[in-house]
């Protein structure tokens, strides 16, 4: 679902969700002493749970990709299915691996509505980059929201390049 | 020895056919299995090697009840470790020709032989994708053998060898397997191939 659901949506499930009023907010409230509405910990905690599928969707793919035959090779060496995935599986899917982290992080940078409506917009605390921007444009800071928006975009455009040089340098299965 | 009666059944281009197999492979013998493409060879190795569960059947090899449907019992492949030898090589991309061998086993002396068996000594550091496809193929029935199996399943081994690799690969696999005391089953399109090295055949009909 938070793959569909449009942010701000996930983000006001969230914020009823870890409200400390009630339900399970209340409850980690009591039992944790511990808040995640309006916090840096719960905005982290939004966006992982927001991100979640952009990680989990190439690495699913690709592993699926990777010839079954892999697998049972090792299994046929006496190797336990931790042993093949840590050993076999993982090394086999590094490029689509690094791809999904870094644009799965590039995408939580980036990130809006989910934080705005889970972390609102307190300096020092939740402020995130991209709420940043908007908050200067709205002041009619140009040159502040110019700056954020630099440095968010020099941050990703390095990472995608890094990540393309990366994979293109990376050995491809014989199989392939 | 392998005591076999199993039965599956197949999806093939024309619908479904049944795999239906009793057979008795002597300990120590060298089996050729042969017969027309869709026929299972290659699943037949995998039920052996449990990779494949058939919808019945019993396999018990040395006394030891590997399969029995009847009574749920279906040993996965780590507890009956054969040597296999995957039509597709199955080599593992991130490994090197030694890796794939100290993946298998720890015996290092062991490995340095298989390595000179398999004229693969001078390519240690080499991943799959830099060898040859007879490389390749030979660094599989290598990786087969590190686990010193007493039941080797091989498909397709020699395919993508030279003649002359072929004979004398085929020479002293013949030495290994009878130092091992391991009971062999190998798949081949071409049975002529194993002329001198199978001492019993089994043919697969459609």
């Amino acid at each position: 679902m938070p793959l569909v659901l449009p942010p701000s949506v996930l983000g006001f499930y969230l914020l009823l969700a870890f409200s400390p009023q009630h339900g399970l907010g209340k409850w980690l409230q009591d039992t944790f002493d511990t808040q995640f509405v309006f916090s840096f910990k719960g905005l982290v905690l939004a966006s992982f749970i927001y991100s979640m599928p952009f990680m989990t969707g190439p690495i699913k793919s690709a592993l699926q990709q990777l010839p079954v035959s892999l697998a049972q090779a090792s299994y046929t060496l006496g190797k336990t299915k931790w042993q093949t995935f840590k050993s076999v599986l993982v090394p086999n899917i590094k490029p689509s691996l690094l791809t999904a982290i870094v644009l799965t992080f590039a995408h939580t940078l980036g990130e809006f509505g989910v934080v705005l409506m889970i972390g609102g917009n307190i300096p020092g605390v939740t402020r995130v980059a991209s709420i940043a921007v908007y908050d200067s444009v709205e002041r009619m800071d140009y040159t502040a929201a110019n700056t954020y928006s630099l440095i968010l975009f020099s941050i990703t455009f390095v990472m995608v390049i890094s990540v393309f040089v990366f994979n293109k340098y990376q050995a491809k299965s014989p199989l392939e | 020895m392998i005591d076999l009666s199993i039965e599956k059944k197949l999806k093939v281009y024309q619908g479904q056919q049944v795999l239906k197999i009793s057979h008795r492979f002597a300990a120590g013998s060298i089996t050729k299995i042969y017969g027309p493409s869709g026929a299972g060879k290659t699943t037949l190795l995998k039920i052996i090697a449990g990779l494949v569960s058939p919808e019945k059947g019993k396999i018990v090899v040395d006394n030891q009840t590997w399969l029995d449907t009847g009574n749920n019992i279906n040993l996965p492949p780590q507890k009956r470790t054969p040597g296999f030898v995957f039509q597709d090589y199955a080599l593992f991309p991130n490994m090197t020709v030694l890796a794939h061998l100290q993946y298998a086993t720890n015996d290092a002396e062991w490995i340095k032989r298989l390595l000179l068996l398999g004229k693969l000594d001078t390519l240690t550091n080499h991943k799959p994708i830099h060898l040859s496809g007879g490389q390749q193929q030979r660094l599989a029935i290598l990786r087969a053998l590190a686990i010193k199996p007493q039941l080797i399943l091989m498909d397709e081994p020699f395919s993508a060898l030279d003649p002359d690799m072929k004979t004398e690969l085929i020479a002293e696999l013949k030495l290994i397997f009878k130092e091992l005391a391991a009971t062999v089953l190998i798949v081949s399109h071409n049975p002529q191939e194993l002329e001198g090295l199978a001492d019993g055949e089994l043919y697969l009909k459609t």
